[in-house]
């Protein structure tokens, strides 16, 4: 199904997404974008129950332009990712919980780079690389064997490539292209999109 | 609730969702809406002649799959809506805004039985116009694009568009494609089919097609069919 992967460097965020959008047996979108914007320099993932998705990321989103406003200066990645796990936390044990999970990645002048792991149970953890999905299980290990901290900006685009081409190669649903984006110090970057044909 | 096969004792191999075939894509003469007008339920037709696409105002018209009586109020709904915007604001609200607004609607239903799923087709007016084309679901989902099919004939349906739909394609030509896939996919799904409905809108607003009876059609295909065997000069039987 869907999948979401984040790897950290010493000074930017990688985050690629897929860009299915299914429904049953069919692919309804073969373009659909699944990162949201929070703000200059951070990213909501946001895959799971169709409708669930973009009501959560896009509350969130909301609230977080809505602080902005308020207070004149933005949350930082740390703070937007405990404010959404509150969110999720809050609305578990609820009548409508929402089945989402997430990677939230941004930088912050401050503290730097941050990649932030949450699921739909309103768990939250701070990651150097990270993955949604049953891709996940094929490409973690890809990651850990790879990942050191000091990966250059191309060094992690191949990486990510390894990971497509291994989902590519082994799983068992057709995931043609991803979305990459890289933030860092200067915002989010739209990087060029991965497709089966890219070397 | 979803139709079941005869014998429930076998599980279905994912859930078959709306007896129904509806379709809408873009192209370079508007939006192309057309869906057939089967309206079963479980293994009975219960009515031949049903109305599956219907006009919202001048320029939107929305495709209906799911449960007819949901679609029928929810489609009357969001027409009251969209008139109390256009008084207050003194223009129309856009096909997206539309969908947003049946979508945030219809989200205070989730997990429940209702079931709508609609394309809404329309022509955007002002600063911004241009066609627009949306699936809204009641399970939340809102999605914008070029090509669309809901139901469960759809996946019949898709593959006949996906061969032939093209931006650059005439009126003629659309209308042709999009009653073959509707006709393909109600001769393979048992709960689509009798008659085909087609909408196009365009910038002046949306227009009707009559009604055809795709059994017309298969007679048609038919007799196609057996012209071209006898003039390649074969015998054999289909």
């Amino acid at each position: 199904m869907e999948y979401l992967i984040g790897i950290q460097g010493p000074d930017y965020v990688l985050v690629a997404a897929d860009n299915v959008a299914a429904s049953s047996i069919i692919q309804m979108k073969h373009d659909y974008d699944k990162m949201f914007k929070l703000s200059d320099k951070i990213l909501l993932l946001c895959v799971g129950e169709a409708g669930d998705t973009v009501q959560f990321a896009e509350y969130i989103q909301k609230n977080v332009q809505l602080y902005k406003m308020r207070n004149g200066y933005e949350l930082s990645p740390s703070a937007a990712a405990n404010f959404t796990r509150k969110n999720l936390a809050d609305y578990l044990r609820s009548r409508t919980p929402y089945h989402v999970n997430l990677l939230l990645a941004g930088h912050d002048d401050a503290d730097g780079p941050g990649l932030f792991y949450m699921d739909y149970l309103a768990s939250l953890a701070k990651a150097p690389f990270a993955a949604h999905g049953y891709g996940a299980f094929l490409t973690l290990s890809i990651l850990d064997r790879y990942y050191r901290p000091d990966l250059t900006r191309d060094e992690a685009v191949d990486l990510l490539k390894k990971c497509v081409e291994e989902l590519n190669r082994r799983f068992i649903l057709n995931l043609p292209s991803f979305n990459v984006r890289l933030i860092d110090k200067d915002g989010i970057h739209d990087m060029e999109k991965i497709s089966i044909g890219t070397k | 609730t979803f139709p079941f096969a005869s014998s429930e004792s076998v599980p279905l191999p994912f859930p078959m969702g709306h007896g129904t075939t509806t379709l809408a894509f873009l192209f370079q003469g508007g939006v192309l809406a057309a869906a057939d007008t089967r309206s079963s339920c479980s293994g009975l037709v219960a009515c031949p002649a049903a109305q599956k696409i219907l006009p919202i105002h001048s320029h939107l018209v929305g495709t209906t799959s799911g449960t007819s009586a949901d679609c029928a109020l929810w489609k009357r709904i969001l027409s009251r809506e969209l008139r109390l915007y256009q008084l207050r604001h003194g223009r129309r609200l856009s096909t997206g805004g539309a969908a947003k607004l049946l979508s945030h609607m219809l989200h205070p239903f989730k997990g429940t039985e209702l079931c709508v799923a609609a394309t809404l087709c329309g022509w955007d007016g002002g600063d911004f116009s241009g066609p627009g084309l949306f699936y809204v679901c009641s399970d939340g989902t809102r999605l914008e694009g070029k090509l669309f099919s809901v139901g469960s004939g759809s996946p019949y349906a898709y593959s006949i568009l996906d061969q032939g739909v093209r931006w650059g394609l005439t009126v003629e030509e659309a209308t042709s494609i999009a009653r073959e896939a509707v006709y393909r996919a109600t001769h393979r799904d048992a709960y689509s089919g009798n008659f085909v409905d087609i909408y196009h809108v365009t910038p002046n607003g949306w227009t009707r097609r009559t009604r055809e009876d795709l059994k017309e059609e298969y007679y048609r295909e038919k007799e196609r069919r057996r012209l071209e065997r006898e003039r390649r000069g074969t015998t054999s039987s289909e």
